[in-house]
């Protein structure tokens, strides 16, 4: 029965995907070759062609050309998109990585004692609402290298949702589980890695899972500011360059790598799950 | 004279007032001794305090004054020394039944090989009837029944000397409680433990228990009375109905849980170095206090022991 309910959603998907893909089409006036332009047209160099939206498979010829040659370097402004996608990721990945890092523990404590909590939470309320772009002339000023300011705001971005969820996680553990811990005498270390962290890692791994998401939003608009690398510049040379094609074809790589980003995460929550 | 191996000196436990209203004393001056190897039960009504009295005795809750005493040590925080059965299981559901078990005995002993904690753990797993693949699932993966059995494993693995069960049986079906009681008796015969037992039902504590002891409905709860069990082991669920106490027990039990434990509630005066003991009974031999004749016992005043 779920198996045909699969399959039939899948159907589905597909036949939404072709119809969508055909209207847009068939909506879309056909670039005539050069050869069939007016004297007007040429000497306008066919823009107001190049103008509009491109049809679906205008993308798809771009897709294969861009992707069968993903890691080509040919200077600053003509990198593959995979070259562009490991840019990114590469920030995304440091600066998520130290806000865990940071994040975590700390959320840790928090949740653990009722003084920190009381302590830390007025900063929390008002650092959290800041958009983390807010941060970038700061960082620009302070760190002085786009990279790195690209990097931090990654940082601060991904840090609150594990900072939150982690205190809220650690905090919600069933007294009942660590009174176990406390009939086996386990120290604190023990009770923390054996005890409260398997109890709490669901909610962690939320946690991680909202800021990894977060954080593929962000890159794309740091990398805009910031320029020179990643898939947001790559984004927005090709908009400067009037290359619409380019630009969608972008627009769905970074969906996609974001859905691989969210699947991985949603794969390590599966894995540390339990059932009451 | 040698001490008894657990004293519960003066115990009280005072919640503070909500908001101006008086503070609510869940109970109040609870003495009573166990003996090394004795099995007690505690039996009273809901909200007495019961569960109150074995968190201060594993040491997770402090009373407001009092002292409990174990092996001439005064109980000052959990210890691995008592081992609890919690009301609810309290498994740790991300471990399989087996991993549960392993966590406490290597908990117990830090210098035996994963061979060992696991051979040990396994003999426990056995003795209650968890083995042949079940000890592979997770918690919520098994029976009531089986988790029970699971927490009581895990306490028992860890051998201590004393056990504190909290209504462990309270919801299994008939079938499954008896076959449990019955592992119960059997692990606590083959051992020198101590067993300190909550539980509602009264035939389920004349079964198992040397001692039951009654607590009056609180606030200002107290325990009233110790009844002594003297029917021979090993009883028989089919046979000891037989048994020309049983009865006589049994209705003291009812009569005290239906009449006197509410006719005795209330704030007791205390006088200042006096302990009050539990009065003493044993329905089987002197019939037992029924409550027409006796509407109010009035406890026995014994001096502290120095
Ligand atoms: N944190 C608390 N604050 C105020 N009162 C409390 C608190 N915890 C428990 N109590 C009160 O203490 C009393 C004893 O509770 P306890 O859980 O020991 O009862 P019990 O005898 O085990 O009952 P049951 O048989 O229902 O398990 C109850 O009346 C309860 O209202
Ligand atoms: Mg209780």
């Amino acid at each position: 029965m779920t198996k045909s309910l699969n399959f039939r959603a899948a159907l589905l998907s597909l036949a939404l995907l072709i119809a969508g893909l055909g209207i847009w089409e068939a909506s879309t006036p056909v670039i005539k070759a050069a050869s069939e332009m007016t004297e007007y047209e040429k000497l306008m160099g066919g823009a107001d062609q190049e103008a509009r939206v491109p049809p679906p498979s205008a993308i798809i010829t771009k897709a294969y050309k861009e992707l069968s040659d993903p890691f080509y370097d040919k200077g600053p402004n003509d990198k593959g998109i995979g070259i562009q996608i490991a840019y990114s990721l590469f920030r995304v990945l440091s600066g998520y990585t130290l806000a865990a890092l940071i994040a975590i523990p700390i959320g840790f404590l928090i949740g653990m004692s009722p003084l920190a909590y009381k302590a830390l939470d007025p900063f929390i309320q008002i650092l959290k609402p800041i958009s983390p772009l807010a941060w970038m002339p700061l960082a620009l000023f302070i760190i002085k290298d786009s990279q790195a300011s690209a990097i931090f705001v990654i940082f601060i971005c991904s840090i609150w949702p594990m900072l939150i969820n982690t205190a809220f996680g650690v905090a919600g553990v069933r007294k009942d589980w660590v009174n176990v811990a406390k009939t086996h005498e386990l120290g604190v270390f023990r009770t923390a890695f054996t005890v409260i962290l398997p109890a709490a890692a669901p909610t962690i791994l939320t946690g991680m899972r909202i800021s990894i998401s977060i954080a593929w939003l962000v890159i794309v608009a740091a990398e805009m500011l910031v320029g020179g690398t990643g898939i947001g510049y790559y984004v927005w040379n090709e908009w400067n360059n009037l290359d619409l094609t380019s630009v969608i074809f972008s627009i769905l790589i970074i969906g996609v790598v974001g859905m691989l980003l969210d699947t991985i995460f949603a794969q390590i929550q599966r894995f540390v799950q339990y059932q009451e | 004279m040698e001490k008894p191996f657990l004293e519960i000196d003066g115990l009280s436990k005072v919640y503070p007032s909500p908001e101006g209203g008086d503070p609510l004393v869940v109970f109040e001056n609870v003495n009573f001794d166990i003996n090394k190897g004795e099995f007690v039960c505690i039996i009273g009504h809901s909200g007495c305090g019961k569960s109150t009295i074995m968190n201060v005795l594993a040491g997770l809750d402090t009373a407001t004054h009092g002292a409990v005493t174990m092996d001439n040590t005064e109980v000052a925080g959990p210890s691995l020394d008592r081992g609890v059965v919690f009301q609810n299981y309290s498994l740790l559901p991300w471990l399989s039944a087996l991993k549960n078990v392993t966590f406490g005995v290597a908990a117990r002993y830090p210098d035996w090989s994963r061979k060992q904690v696991l051979d040990h753990s396994y003999k426990y797993l056995e003795m209650v009837g968890l083995s042949g693949g079940a000890e592979h699932r997770k918690p919520s993966q098994l029976s009531g029944g089986m988790r029970q059995r699971v927490s009581i494993a895990r306490a028992f693995a860890i051998q201590p000397k004393l056990l504190l069960l909290d209504e462990p049986f309270g919801a299994l079906d008939a079938l499954t409680r008896g076959t449990i009681q019955d592992e119960l008796i059997r692990i606590w015969s083959g051992s020198d433990q101590t067993v300190f037992m909550i539980t509602h039902d009264v035939d389920e504590a004349i079964l198992l228990a040397d001692r039951i002891l009654l607590m009056t409905n609180g606030p200002y709860a107290r325990v009233a009375e110790s009844v002594v069990i003297d029917i021979p082991r090993p009883r028989e669920r089919a046979t000891i109905i037989h048994n020309d106490g049983y009865y006589k027990i049994r209705n003291h039990l009812v009569d005290f849980l239906a009449r006197r434990s509410k006719d005795m509630a209330g704030k007791e005066d205390i006088v200042p170095g006096q302990r009050i003991e539990p009065l003493e009974v044993n329905p089987a031999k002197d019939g037992g206090v029924i409550s027409e004749e006796t509407p109010k016992k009035t406890p026995q005043l014994v001096p502290v022991a120095s």
